[in-house]
This record gives C-alpha cells, structure tokens and sequence, in this order.
C-alpha cells in the first residue's frame, strides 16, 4: 500500500490550483449575484486542455483516469468557486463518455475535440420529472422516421441548456410496456441545441434554484424535434447500459467536489475562529468552537480517502460501486456539515455574503441531493453489500 | 535565442510562519515548495523572448532550466518545462552545501557548456534574500548585466538577436539601457506585465495576459518526455568549500500591543514625549 503522491498528480493539482486561483471570491460571488455563466472560467480552463483530461488522446484530450479528474476537481472546488465553478467543467469529464465508448469513429472525431477545446457546450437531457431516479420510466419518445427520429417528451434538471449547444438525449424508442425489461427499449443521442431555431422545437426554462446559481438547470419540452440517424450514439434501444457507465465516475467526482467545498470553507472558519476575537481571546480557543471544526476534518479526509479508492479500483478496471456510493454518501455529508459549521463559526458574519461561506453551504448542498440521493445510496448498500431483501 | 535560467525552489511563503530556528539552520522539513516566484518570472520572460506572443505553439529559441538541489526539485523542473521551456538540468546537491558564491560559479561552468547568448534570472530568491546569483555570475562571465529589469526588447534579427535594451527599475524612476549579448539580466516583477517584453518576433502593440501563464495539461503530459539531465556540482566547481557561512538566524521580535489614546491632545503629547516623532 503507498499513499504517497505522484509527480503527475502534484503538477496536475499545482497547474490547476495557480488557474483556478486567478479567479478570486469576488468573480464567483459576483456570478453567485447576477447568475452569468462563468464564461472567463470556462475558456481558461479548455484552452489550458482541462476539459480533455478524461478523453482519448487520438482526439486530442490526454487519456487519464478518473483518479486524475478527481484531484482536478478537488482542486477546481477548492478556492470559492463551489459548485458554479465545478459544474463549468464537470459536465465535460464523464458526461461525453457514452461518445467515447460506443460512438463511431466519423462521431468522435465530429463532436469529441469541439468539445475538449470548449467550443460546445453539453446540456444533459435525462431527468424527467416523472421518472427521477427510476430512470427506466421516462416517457420522452423517438419515433423512428425515414433518416432519422421525431421526439417529443418533456425534461427537467436540464444542465446549462441555457448555454449550451448541444444535447445529449435519452429517449425511449420502445415503449416499456412493449419491453422484456424496462431496461430495453432506451436510446441516447447527441444533437443539436437551438433555442432560437426550429420553430422552438426545444423550449427551455430555468428553474431558480438554491445554490449554483451561474450554471443553470431547467425544464425542457421538446416537440417534434428531427434527430438525424447519424446523431444517435451505439444501437437503438441499448442506451441505459451505456450510461451505467459514466455513473461511477460521477459520483467519485460530486464526492470530491463536496470535499473540497468542505475544506474550503473548514480553512475560512480556521481563519475566522483564529481571529475573531471575543471576551479578550480568539473564539477558536473554545473547544465548543474547536471540536466540531477537528469532527469537520476527520471526516472529510476520510472521505476524500473512499474516493481515492473508489477512483484507483475504477482506473484499474475493478468494480467500484460500493466505493464510488460511499463516497459520494460520505463526502457530500462531510462536505454540507463542514460548510454548516463555518457558518456557524462565523456567528452573524457567517450570515453575510462577503464572508463566502453561507454561499459554500447553498453550493454544497446540491451535492447529498444528486446525482442520486442518500436514501438510494443507503439502499445500495443495503441490498448488493450487505445482501438484504430489497426494500421498494 | 538560447537562454539559460537559473530556477530555485523555496519554501512556500505562505507558509513561511512555519519556518523553525535550530541555532544556525532553519528548519526545512514538512514545508512546501514552491518556485521561487521571481525565478518563475525569469522563466515568463525568457519564453516570451523566444516566441512570437500571438502563436506561443512555435518555439523561436531555446529556454535551458537549471535548478540545484536534490531529486525532489525535479518537479520545479517539470513544472517549468509544463510551461514551455525545453531542456532543464539538475545539479545534485543538498541545500547545505550551497552558498550564492558556489552557486554563481557553477553556473559559469554550465554557461560555457551550454553557450546561451542570455543567462535570465530572477532579481533575489525569495528566502535568503541574498540578492547577488546574478551580479557574481556577470562578474565571474565578463560579461554585461542589467538588475531590476522591468520591461526588455530585444534587438536584430530574428534568430540573431544582437541586444536587449533593458529599463532597470530603481528607487525614484527607471533607467533605460541596452546591453550586447551575450549578457546576464534579472528581473522584477513589473517583467510579466502584458506589454513588458517583446521579442524580435512579437508585433508590436500584442499585449501578453498579466503574470506568468498556466502549465497546460497536454504540456504537463509533454514535460514529461523533454530531456531532464543530471550534472554533478564536483565537475562543475574544483572548489566546493562555501565561502559564506551562516552564523545564525533570529525571528522578527514580537509586536507590542498599541495603546488606545483619549483624545488628539493625548495622542500629540505622547507623540512628543514618548514616540519623540513632533
């Protein structure tokens, strides 16, 4: 066993740390305020090739794994850009990897190196309010027509289809009840996202949220909208087992954003509670304000620690789902109750916005919430660990 | 242009509260290390001197980085050549068998192997605030310096630069000068500003972002292949006896706590009688 760290993984969290650093607290509180996209961050990030670092590098990214996105993410969570600043460039990392398995020559070299260099944007199209995580009920249809699909159907949680141009879509293409499994019958393509075209074939509408406030979520209805056969990726009806495989990945990665959200807000309320002084004394001298900041870092090392495992097993072809769950379960936990108590810490000032943690905690929170929540995580467990009877 | 560019590693400053006394050494061990930060504008500079600014892909020269210490600052090596220099050297040896006297002929004896027409460095290593690489290299090269500098050009023909002029910043102004090279420079700060350096391939008017630029991730994966050569200090220098000898170290003294005062009159009295400033 050797926990040392490597010369590649030091450099990779040393260049992005000196990146990420350039863009200070007030950029992100200020996207925080007026809900831009964070357009600066996320040109400086492709043309630094962040965005490629999980992709192929016939098409330009650099191959690495998902051991190597998580110390980026860490680092690209670690400097008060929360949520805004990791979902800029998250999207990127896992989301296109149905593409990079099962897509076709002609489509990666079409879409995957836009995509590295930031040129397009990905919205992802798979929540339907209906469906949530029963991922296998949603309704949005494409109907095969001659060279290609008319889909219709509603979704909701939709990523940046605010700024983005292109989608990736899962649709039924065979109707559940028409399936042997519910798992059958489940296409994904990969098109174009026009607002202004199209006669509006995709209307989209953000949904105002609580924290990650520069990257937008909406609901998205989507009428009659042509697909071209050419943007469907793999077989028709084989989707859903395409995307198991980005799953994973993702929740290794939310964990390790939640961490870093955590430990950035952990260092403000060290900060605070070294300084703030009250009755002639730091408060940080009081084991009331020091023991629960001490609980704080222990539990988010380690958590960070389950998702350095669940990222090795991953990289080495392992199963990892126990690990990447746990993880996420962990870290997204350790991270919402470190932000808590730097609000807290703060006292009254926690409260104000120009001391950034009220604002860690509104970010961090999204991350015990998805991509799947606590409960599902729990029962996981549960049933393929501990072997119990499943419970719903 | 081929330039050679001296590159330390220090500890961290920020984390320069956790550097202990132990009668004459400072404790080094559990920091963090990073460049030294006017050592990375040395490298800015020298990469800007080598390109065209609106098409950094090309290289139009050659950047050599060379650092002193042990296996563990090859990752300062590395993370130069992430940014764009292209061969880096390591001379092996341990921080306690260093003194700036040392390290400046050394370099010399690099210098005459490599034959670079500019050594670049950067003005003082933020540690021991020594100040002095630079100069003794000069001195021990014959050759001309410019300290300080805070904007450079160079002059003739591409791929036969033939100067640099140099604006020195120095107390109360900036002195403008042009050396022949080959030539030792340092550099401020004020170095990595958008429009500090132009090369003789550079149009005029390009503005550079401020400050030094990030490694890119397909060049941190590229550093990785660049040559990373091993020069031992003994076939550098016959006489490795340090000449400057640390006697000891002593730690800012504490700040005293302040007074609060009534009132002006009180405040202007104790500026009479006890500051003695009125």
């Amino acid at each position: 066993m050797d926990f040392s760290i490597s010369d590649d993984h030091k450099s990779i969290r040393e260049s992005v740390r000196t990146l990420v650093r350039s863009f200070g607290d007030d950029y992100w509180l200020a996207r925080d305020h007026d809900g831009e996209f964070p357009r600066e961050f996320h040109r400086a990030m492709a043309d630094a090739g962040w965005l490629g670092i999980t992709m192929p590098t016939e098409y330009g990214g650099a191959g690495l794994g998902v051991t190597e996105a998580a110390i980026m993410m860490h680092e690209v969570a670690s400097h008060g850009g929360g949520m805004a600043a990791t979902s800029t460039v998250h999207i990127n990392l896992f989301g296109p990897h149905p593409i990079v398995v099962f897509g076709t020559d002609a489509q990666k070299k079409r879409w995957l190196p836009r995509l590295i260099e930031g040129q397009d944007q990905v919205a992802f199209g798979f929540t339907e309010a209906d469906a949530g995580l029963n991922t296998t009920a949603l309704k949005t249809f494409a109907r095969k027509v001659d060279g290609g699909y008319l889909v219709n159907g509603d979704k909701v949680w939709t990523s940046t289809a605010q700024v983005a141009n292109k989608i990736m879509l899962l649709t039924r293409t065979t109707k559940i009840e028409d399936c042997k499994r519910p798992t059958d019958g489940i296409t994904i393509f990969y098109t174009d996202l026009d607002r202004a075209k199209r006669d509006k074939r995709i209307a989209v509408q953000l949904i105002h949220k609580m924290g990650r406030k520069a990257v937008d979520s909406n609901s998205i209805q989507i009428e009659d909208l042509f697909i071209p056969e050419e943007d469907r990726i793999g077989e028709e009806g084989k989707g859903f087992s395409y995307i198991l495989h980005s799953l994973n990945p993702e929740r290794l990665l939310i964990a390790a954003e939640a961490i870093a959200i955590g430990q950035d807000a952990l260092r403000r309320a060290v900060k605070y509670a070294k300084e703030r002084e009250v009755f002639g004394r730091p408060i940080g001298k009081n084991q009331g304000i020091q023991h629960p900041l001490a609980e704080n870092w222990m539990d988010l090392e380690a958590a960070w620690n389950m998702v350095m495992k669940g990222a090795w097993l991953y990289d080495q072809h392992q199963p990892c789902g126990a690990e990447a769950n746990s993880a996420k379960f962990l870290g997204a936990r350790a991270g919402y109750n470190a932000a808590l108590q730097a609000v807290m810490t703060h006292g009254g000032f926690g409260y104000a916005k120009e001391y950034h943690v009220e604002r860690l905690l509104r970010e961090v929170t999204i991350t015990r919430i998805a991509p799947v929540t606590e409960q599902l995580i729990m029962s996981f467990i549960a049933e393929k660990v501990l072997d119990l009877p499943k419970s719903y | 242009m081929k330039i050679l560019v001296p590159l330390k590693r220090v500890a961290d400053p920020d984390n320069a509260n956790k550097v202990k006394v132990a009668g004459t050494k400072l404790e080094t061990t559990g920091l963090e290390w990073k460049p030294n930060p006017f050592d990375e504008y040395a490298v800015e500079t020298a990469l800007r001197l080598t390109e065209n600014g609106a098409a950094t892909k090309q290289r139009q020269g050659e950047v050599v980085v060379v650092s002193f210490g042990p296996k563990e600052v090859e990752a300062t090596l590395r993370a130069a050549l992430a940014t764009g220099a292209d061969r880096a050297i390591r001379v092996d040896v341990t921080d306690d068998k260093l003194d700036g006297d040392l390290v400046a002929r050394a370099l010399k004896a690099i210098v005459e192997k490599e034959k670079p027409d500019l050594v670049l460095c950067g003005k003082q290593a933020v540690d021991g605030d020594s100040n002095q690489v630079g100069q003794l290299i000069a001195e021990y090269l014959g050759w001309p310096q410019a300290t300080f500098a805070g904007s450079i050009k160079s002059e003739g023909a591409p791929g036969k630069e033939t100067a640099l002029v140099v604006h020195r910043e120095v107390d109360g102004g900036t002195i403008n000068l042009k050396v022949t090279l080959p030539a030792v420079v340092s550099v401020d700060l004020r170095i990595v500003a958008p429009t500090s350096v132009k090369s003789v391939y550079t149009a005029d008017g390009f503005k550079y972002p401020d400050g030094v630029r990030f490694a890119a991730l397909m060049a941190i994966m590229a550093a990785k292949k660049k040559p990373l050569v091993e020069e031992k200090i003994e076939t550098l220098a016959a006489d490795t006896a340090l000449k400057i000898e640390y006697l000891g170290f002593e730690l800012p003294a504490a700040r005293k706590a302040g007074v609060k005062v009534k009132d002006v009159a009180e405040l202007v009295t104790r500026l009479k009688s006890e500051a003695k400033v009125l």
